[in-house]
C-alpha cells in the first residue's frame, strides 16, 4: 500500500475514532469491549480500504464492521447474552434504505459524544485520569501523543488510563448526560478538559506537525455542543467564545510552506471574520450577565487581539488588566508569562526582562517551556542584546515538541545571526 | 449492582458534640434510613461502637495476636455503613451525598465485589 494511502486512512481512524467508539460505547456499555471492536475494525479497514476505496461513510463503515467483531468477541466469550441481543437490535440492517439515507443526511443522528465526555470526565475520576481518557476516546489520541501532550512518560499515561478504565467497569460508572442538578459539579472538568484538547491542536506537542486541526475540530464541536446544551452557563458559553476567536486565525497561523505563522507577522485579512463576529457577540452577550470566569476573560483577551487591524494597534494595557483579572480568578505561572509578554509593549523591554527574570526565579517549571524563552528572546532581542537572545533561542530549540516548532526556531536564530 | 457507603467521621469531636446537635443528627439519620427502605435500595446497615471497644486480631505464621483498638490511628474512625443495591455509581453517590455524617466526616462508597456464576 502506498504510503499516503496509509497516512489517509489513519487521518480518517483519528477524525472518525471518537464517534464511532461513543457510539460502540452505549450500544455495549462496556468500554475495552468497544475499543477491541474498533480496533478489529479499523485492521479489517486496513486491508479493505486500500482494494475498494475509501467508502463514503467511513464512520458508518466502521461502526457496521466493529458491531459485528464485537458479537464475534461476545460470542467467543459465551457470556451476556443480554448484551448480544443489544447489539443486534442496534445494528442496522444494511438493506434497510431508511437506514441508509439517514446515515447520508448525518452521523449519527444521536450525538453519543457528549454523554461520552461527561463518562470520561466524571467527578469520580482524577483530573488526569480525565484528560486522558477524553484524548484517547474522543480526540482519537494514542498513549504516546498524550504522554508527549503532559510532559509524562508513556508508561504513566497507559497505567492511568487503564486505571481510570477499571474504574469506570467495576465501580459501573454510568453513560449518560448528568441531571441539571449535577452540572455545577461536572462541568468544570469537561471545559477544562475541551481546553486542553483544543491547546493540544493548536500547537501540537509532537511530530511534525504544527497544528493537529482535527482536534481543534472537535473541541470547537464538542464545545458548540456542551454551550448550546447548557446555555445558562456562563462559563461553558465562554470558553466556546474564546474557541471561536482563537481559532479565527486558522488560516493565518500557517504560512504557504507549512510554517508556523507569529501573530505579530500574521496577515489579519485571512483571520474569519465570520467566526471572530459569532465569537465577540456571543462574548458581549455573557458579558451582560455579569458572572465573570476565567474562560471569559481569555475570550476577552482574544477579542482585544481580534478588535486590532494591525499587531501596532494592539490595546496592550487592556490585554495585561485582563490578565490582571484572569491571574486574580486563576493564578498560573504560564498566565504570569502571558501578562509580561504583554507588558513589554506597555512599558518596554526593560521593565519586561524583570519581570521575565523575577517569575523565572520564582517558578523554576517555567525553565522547561518553550515559550519561557521564547518571550525572553524576543525582549532580548529589543534591547540589542542578540546574543544572549540567541542562547534563550538555543534553550527554545532544544525544549521544542514539534518539527514545525524547531524549523520556526532555527529562523529565527538565523535571522539573529545576519 | 450493590455498593457499600462505608461512614467515616471524627468521634471525639462527635462525643463532645451537646445533646441537642447529636439529637438533630439522628432524628436525619432517621429520616434518612426511612427513605433509603422506601426506595427500595437498602440492604443493611448499621452504625458501629466506638473503636475505644475495637480488637484488632492477626493470624501471623499459625499464630494469633490479639490487640487492643482498631487496626490504624486516624483522624476518622469508621462508625458505620449502608449496603444498597441501585443501577450505578451516581445513584450510589447521590445517596452518599444525603448521610447526614457527609456534612461533617465523609463517606466512602465501595462496590462491591460480585462473585460471578
Amino acid at each position: 500500500m502506498p504510503a499516503s494511502a496509509q497516512s489517509e486512512i489513519e487521518a480518517v481512524f483519528r477524525s472518525e475514532s471518537g464517534r464511532v467508539l461513543s457510539h460502540l460505547m452505549r450500544v455495549l456499555g462496556d468500554m475495552d469491549l468497544a475499543e477491541d471492536a474498533l480496533q478489529d475494525a479499523c485492521a479489517e479497514a486496513l486491508i479493505a480500504w486500500p482494494r475498494d476505496g475509501l467508502p463514503r461513510q467511513p464512520a458508518a463503515w466502521l461502526t457496521t464492521a466493529a458491531r459485528r467483531r464485537a458479537l464475534d468477541r461476545l460470542r467467543s466469550r459465551r457470556r451476556r447474552p443480554e448484551q448480544e441481543a443489544m447489539i443486534e437490535e442496534a445494528t442496522p440492517d444494511p438493506r434497510d434504505p431508511l437506514r441508509e439515507l439517514e446515515q447520508q443526511l448525518e452521523w449519527p443522528i444521536a450525538d453519543d459524544r457528549l454523554q461520552m465526555i461527561f463518562l470520561c470526565c466524571h467527578p469520580a475520576l482524577a483530573r488526569e485520569a480525565q484528560v486522558a481518557l477524553t484524548l484517547r476516546t474522543l480526540g482519537g489520541l494514542d498513549t504516546r501523543a498524550i504522554a508527549r501532550a503532559f510532559l509524562q512518560p508513556e508508561s504513566a499515561v497507559s497505567q492511568r488510563l487503564l486505571r481510570a478504565k477499571q474504574k469506570i467497569a467495576e465501580a459501573k460508572i454510568p453513560f449518560r448526560r448528568p441531571r441539571e442538578s449535577e452540572l455545577p459539579e461536572r462541568l468544570p472538568a469537561v471545559l477544562a478538559v475541551l481546553y486542553l484538547v483544543f491547546n493540544e491542536g493548536y500547537s501540537a506537542s509532537g511530530g511534525d506537525r504544527a497544528l493537529r486541526l482535527e482536534l481543534c475540530d472537535e473541541a470547537l464541536r464538542l464545545a458548540r455542543l456542551v454551550a448550546g446544551w447548557m446555555p445558562d452557563e456562563e462559563e461553558a458559553q465562554g470558553l466556546l467564545a474564546l474557541l471561536l476567536l482563537s481559532d479565527a486565525r486558522r488560516a493565518a497561523r500557517l504560512d504557504a510552506d507549512g510554517e508556523l505563522v507569529l501573530l505579530e507577522h500574521q496577515d489579519r485579512a485571512r483571520w474569519s471574520s465570520a467566526q471572530i463576529e459569532e465569537g465577540r457577540a456571543l462574548l458581549l452577550h455573557t458579558l451582560s450577565r455579569q458572572r465573570l470566569g476565567p474562560y471569559q476573560l481569555e475570550a476577552a483577551i482574544a477579542a482585544v487581539h481580534a478588535d486590532a487591524a494591525r499587531f501596532e494597534d494592539t490595546d496592550w494595557a487592556e490585554i495585561a488588566a485582563l490578565y490582571d483579572r484572569l491571574l486574580a480568578l486563576r493564578p498560573s505561572p504560564v498566565g504570569e508569562l502571558n501578562r509580561a509578554a504583554a507588558l513589554l509593549h506597555v512599558h518596554g523591554p526593560e521593565r519586561a526582562l524583570a519581570t521575565i527574570d523575577a517569575l523565572l526565579a520564582r517558578e523554576p517549571r517555567l525553565e522547561d517551556y518553550v515559550f519561557t524563552h521564547v518571550a525572553r528572546a524576543e525582549v532580548l532581542r529589543r534591547l540589542e542584546r542578540r546574543d544572549e537572545a540567541r542562547a534563550a533561542l538555543a534553550r527554545a530549540l532544544e525544549l521544542a515538541r514539534t518539527e514545525a516548532d524547531a524549523r520556526h526556531l532555527r529562523r529565527k536564530i538565523a535571522e539573529l545571526t545576519s | 449492582m450493590r455498593y457499600m457507603l462505608l461512614i467515616h467521621s471524627n468521634e471525639i469531636e462527635e462525643a463532645g458534640m451537646s445533646e441537642e446537635a447529636m439529637g438533630k443528627i439522628m432524628a436525619e439519620y432517621y429520616s434518612f434510613t426511612e427513605e433509603l427502605m422506601k426506595s427500595g435500595a437498602l440492604r443493611a446497615g448499621d452504625r458501629l461502637r466506638p473503636t475505644t471497644s475495637a480488637t484488632t486480631v492477626r493470624v501471623r505464621n499459625g499464630e494469633r495476636l490479639t490487640t487492643d483498638g482498631p487496626f490504624a490511628e486516624t483522624k476518622e474512625q469508621f462508625g458505620g455503613y449502608y449496603l444498597i443495591d441501585v443501577p450505578d455509581l451516581d445513584e450510589a453517590i447521590r445517596w452518599a451525598s444525603k448521610i447526614p455524617s457527609a456534612k461533617y466526616g465523609c463517606v466512602e462508597v465501595r462496590p462491591i465485589w460480585e462473585m460471578e456464576g
